[in-house]
C-alpha cells in the first residue's frame, strides 16, 4: 500500500489472514462491499463453484467500478466460467446491462458499445469488458491488442485462473510451467505444461503504452478494488489482469483460495504491480517471502513435483528462478516505508 | 442528384445519407472503396455524428458493430470474401442476436486458391448465418437498397447483408441517382431500439439457452425472415412513393409472359442476361428472365409464381456447392417442388470469368432443345481439366493443382505466340 493511495496505513491485521479487517479502517476507505448500498452488480444464486476465484474478484472488481461509475455501468462479458455460471437464462446474476457475444470479441465489443454511448451524448456511462484467461491471452488476444492500440475508453478485466477450466481445465498460454492440465497431463519425462517463454498480458498490455494496466489478486480486495477505482478515474484503455484461483482446475481446497493467492504473490510468482503509460509507477511489495513450494504444494496440478522420493529439484528450482526474476523485475522486496 | 459515379463512391454517400452512428473499418479489395469514402466523409464533417472506427481484423469489425448496435448505435461496416469467413461467428452472432446492423459484401470469390474477382461463394458462404441477404442488379439498386435495408433491419431487428458484385458493381461508373438527405430522411426513421443496453433498466443479452428453449429461439429467427417476405415489397413500395422509382423487392421478373425458358440468376449478371432475352425474343425465341432481389429470405411462392409457366428454368449461379453443384439451384428447385419442370444449373462467372452474351444464348438455347446436362460450367476448359487429370494420376506427388493448371496454361500461350511469330 502505497502512502499516495487511497487507503490508510494500517498496522493491525486479522490473525492469520493478513486481510484488512473493515472495522479497522476509516469509513471512506472501506472496501465498497461493506455499504449498505454496495451495487450488488452480480447478485447471489449464481452457479460458481465453491470457493472460486473468479466469482469473488468480478464481484470486487465490478462493484468498485460502479460505485466509481455513479451506476452507470455496462459490462460486456467473454464466452467462459463467468458468462456460464451467471446467465443460464432466465437466471441472470447480472444486476447491471450485460453483453455476451464471443469467446474472442469482447474488447471489440466493448469498443463498440463504448463508441454509441459517446454518439448517444452518453459518455456517462463506463464500459468494463471482461474475460478469464483464455479469452484474453489467447482467443482474443487480437481484438484486446486493437482496442489498446485506439486507447478506446474501455477497462478490460481478465479474471486469470491460469487455463481453460469452463471447458474442463485444459492449457492456456497463460497456465505456468510444470503445471498439469487436461491438455498437459502430468505424465513422461517431463510431466504437465512445458517451460516456455511465457506470455505476461500485463507486460505486453504496457508495450501499447495505454495509459493503465494493474495486475491484482483475490488476496488483497481492497487492493483491487483500489486499482479498479484508480482505473476507473482514467480515460482511454485500461487493463487489470487479476489472480483467481480455481480449485476445481487447480486441485486445491476451495477454503484455501485466498491463501492460495496470497501464496503466489508473497512468493513472487504472481507479482502486484501498476504502469501508466508503460511504466511500472506501484509495486506491491511482498511481506514476507515464501519458497515456491509453499504455494505450490497445496495445489494437486503441481502434486508431480513432490512425489515421495522423486521430488523434481530441478524444475522446482526453475520456478523460484521465475519467483525471483519478478521479484527483482519489479521491485517486490523493498522495505516499506516506516509510518 | 443524377451523377457519373464509382459504384462503391456511390454506395458509401448513399450510407452517410443514412446517418449511421457508428462505421467499422476494415481493409479487402473489392469492397475498401466503400469504407474509405465514408471515413472521408466523416474526417470532413459532411457525415456529423459518426464514430468512424478502423479495426484490426474483419472479426472485429463485426463485433464493434455488435457492441454499437447493441448500444443502441446506428451501425454498418462492409466487407467480402476472406473476411466474411473471417467474421463468420460474428455473423451469426449479430444474426442470433437479432441486431440490426447493415453490412455491405462487395461479392468475390474464396480461396484456395486466392482470387480478387467477383463470385457469390463469400455470401453463400454464410446465407443461413440469420441475416436478410439483398443482391443488387445495379449501382442504383445498390444505393437503394441500402437505404431500404436500414429501414427493414430495424423494423424487424434482423441483420441485413447488401450483396453486390465485387468489381463489376464496385468499380464500375455509372450513373446514379444519389438522393438528398431530405428524401431519406422523410423515408427512414431513426433507430428505436427493441433491445438496448441501458442502466436505467438493465437487463442481460446474449446469455445461455439450453434445449429447453433453443428451438424456439431459432424457430423465431426463422418466422423473422417469413415476415421480411412481407415487409421487402412493402417498403420497397414505400421506396417508390418517395424516391418515384422501384427499386428492391423479391424478385423482377424480366419479358416471363409467355416464355418457355426462364433464367434465373442474382446480381449484376442480370444485366447481361436481359440482353440476351431481348437479342433472343427479337428472333422469335420464347425466353425470360427473372431476377431474385432477395435470397435470403428465399421467395419460394413468389419465384414459384414468376416461373410456373415455363417448359425449362436454367439458373445462372456464381457459386458452387462442390459435391452438389448449384446453391442457388438447389433453392430455385425448392420453389418448384410441387412441379415436374426441369430446372438446369449453369455455373458461371466463378473467380471473375466474363459471362458473355454469346455462351448464355448458347446455354439458353441447348435448354429449350432440352440438350442441358443437369449441372453444367459455362465456357469451362475441358481440355486444362482433363490434362491435369491425367498429369496428376501420373505420380503421386503431382504437386498443387492451381499452379500446375497455370503453369500449362502459360506454356500453351507461348507456344501460340511462338507459332504466330513464325508463321
Amino acid at each position: 500500500m502505497s502512502k499516495k493511495g487511497a487507503l490508510q496505513r494500517v498496522k493491525f491485521y486479522q490473525t492469520g489472514t493478513h486481510t484488512v479487517g473493515n472495522r479497522l479502517m476509516d469509513e471512506t476507505a472501506r472496501s465498497v462491499q461493506a455499504s449498505m448500498d454496495r451495487s450488488n452488480t452480480i447478485t447471489s444464486g449464481h452457479r460458481a463453484c465453491q470457493g472460486c476465484g473468479e466469482a469473488l474478484g468480478a464481484r470486487y472488481a465490478l462493484d468498485a467500478a460502479m460505485r466509481a461509475a455513479q451506476g452507470q455501468l455496462v459490462a460486456v462479458n467473454a464466452t467462459g466460467c463467468l458468462e456460464v455460471f451467471t446467465t443460464p437464462y432466465p437466471e441472470t446474476s447480472w444486476q447491471i446491462p450485460w453483453l455476451h457475444s464471443l469467446f474472442g470479441n469482447a474488447p471489440a465489443v466493448a469498443t463498440g458499445v463504448a463508441a454509441a454511448m459517446r454518439r448517444k451524448g452518453r459518455s456517462d456511462v463506463k464500459v468494463v469488458a471482461q474475460g478469464g484467461d483464455g479469452g484474453t491471452t489467447d482467443i482474443g488476444f487480437g481484438c484486446l491488442s486493437g482496442m489498446f492500440e485506439r486507447n478506446d475508453d474501455v477497462l478490460y478485466i481478465c479474471y486469470d485462473n491460469e487455463a481453460y477450466m469452463n471447458t474442463g481445465v485444459q492449457r492456456s498460454s497463460a497456465t505456468p510451467p510444470a503445471a498439469r492440465t487436461a491438455t498437459t497431463p502430468a505424465v513422461g519425462d517431463a510431466p504437465g505444461n512445458v517451460f516456455g517463454t511465457g506470455k505476461n498480458l500485463p507486460l505486453i498490455a504496457m508495450a501499447h503504452n495505454i495509459p493503465y494496466v494493474a495486475t491484482a489478486s483475490v488476496a488483497d480486495l481492497h487492493d483491487l478494488e483500489a486499482k479498479v477505482t484508480r482505473a476507473m478515474a482514467i480515460e482511454g484503455a485500461r487493463y487489470i489482469h487479476i489472480m483467481v484461483p480455481c480449485p476445481l482446475g487447480w486441485g486445491s481446497q476451495p477454503h484455501d483460495t485466498i491463501r492460495i493467492a496470497r501464496l503466489a504473490m508473497e512468493s513472487g510468482l504472481f507479482p502486484l504491480f501498476e504502469a501508466e503509460h508503460g511504466e511500472v509507477t506501484r509495486s506491491h511489495k511482498i511481506r514476507r517471502k515464501v519458497p515456491v513450494e509453499d504455494y505450490l504444494k497445496p495445489q494437486r496440478r503441481f502434486a508431480h513435483l513432490f512425489r515421495k522420493g522423486h521430488e523434481d529439484k530441478e524444475r522446482l528450482a526453475a520456478l523460484q528462478r521465475m519467483a525471483d526474476a519478478n521479484i527483482k523485475r519489479f521491485n517486490l522486496l523493498d522495505e516499506r516505508e516506516s509510518p | 442528384m443524377l451523377k457519373q459515379v464509382e459504384g462503391s463512391v456511390a454506395v458509401a454517400e448513399a450510407i452517410a445519407l443514412c446517418r449511421p452512428e457508428v462505421v467499422c473499418a476494415y481493409p479487402i479489395t473489392p469492397q475498401t472503396h466503400i469504407v474509405e469514402g465514408i471515413g472521408a466523409l466523416v474526417k470532413t464533417g459532411e457525415l456529423e455524428n459518426c464514430e468512424f472506427i478502423n479495426v484490426e481484423s474483419e472479426f472485429a469489425a463485426l463485433s464493434v458493430a455488435i457492441g454499437a448496435s447493441a448500444a443502441g448505435a446506428r451501425a454498418y461496416t462492409a466487407t467480402a470474401s476472406q473476411g466474411i469467413l473471417f467474421m463468420a461467428e460474428a455473423v451469426y452472432n449479430a444474426g442470433g442476436l437479432g441486431l440490426p446492423i447493415v453490412m455491405t459484401v462487395g461479392n468475390r470469390a474464396i480461396g484456395a486458391p486466392i482470387n480478387i474477382w467477383n463470385d457469390h461463394t463469400d455470401a453463400m458462404a454464410v446465407k443461413d448465418a440469420g441475416w436478410i441477404q439483398l443482391f443488387a442488379e445495379t449501382n442504383q439498386e445498390a444505393v437503394d437498397l441500402h437505404i431500404q435495408a436500414f429501414r427493414l433491419a430495424e423494423e424487424l431487428s434482423c441483420p441485413v447483408m447488401v450483396c453486390m458484385d465485387g468489381f463489376i458493381l464496385t468499380h464500375a461508373y455509372e450513373r446514379v441517382d444519389v438522393p438528398t438527405q431530405e428524401e431519406v430522411d422523410a423515408f427512414l426513421p431513426s433507430y428505436d431500439p427493441v433491445q438496448v443496453l441501458d442502466p436505467a433498466d438493465p437487463y442481460s443479452i446474449g446469455a445461455m439457452v439450453g434445449p429447453e428453449a433453443f428451438t424456439e429461439v431459432r424457430y423465431l429467427a426463422h418466422e423473422k425472415q417469413l415476415q421480411a417476405l412481407r415487409l421487402i415489397p412493402e417498403i420497397a413500395d414505400v421506396f417508390k412513393d418517395v424516391f418515384g422509382r422501384e427499386s428492391g423487392g423479391l424478385v423482377h421478373p424480366y419479358r416471363t409472359e409467355g416464355a418457355e425458358t426462364i433464367v434465373v440468376a442474382l446480381g449484376s449478371v442480370n444485366g447481361t442476361i436481359k440482353e440476351v432475352v431481348d437479342a433472343m425474343r427479337d428472333g422469335g425465341a420464347a425466353v425470360g428472365s427473372v431476377s431474385l432481389c432477395s435470397f435470403r429470405p428465399f421467395p419460394l411462392t413468389e419465384l414459384g409464381e414468376a416461373l410456373g409457366d415455363a417448359k425449362h428454368v436454367v439458373v445462372v449461379e456464381k457459386s458452387l456447392a462442390p459435391g452438389l453443384g448449384g446453391v442457388l439451384a438447389s433453392n430455385v428447385r425448392m420453389a418448384l417442388r410441387d412441379s415436374a419442370l426441369p430446372v438446369y444449373t449453369v455455373i458461371a462467372g466463378l473467380g471473375g470469368r466474363p459471362i458473355t452474351m454469346a455462351a448464355l444464348e448458347e446455354v439458353l438455347v441447348a435448354a429449350a432443345a432440352g440438350r442441358l446436362p443437369d449441372t453444367q460450367f459455362l465456357d469451362i476448359d475441358h481440355g486444362v481439366v482433363e490434362h491435369d487429370i491425367i498429369r496428376a494420376r501420373k505420380t503421386r506427388r503431382s504437386g498443387p493443382t492451381a499452379e500446375n493448371i497455370l503453369k500449362n496454361l502459360a506454356a500453351a500461350t507461348a507456344v501460340a505466340a511462338g507459332e504466330g511469330d513464325t508463321s
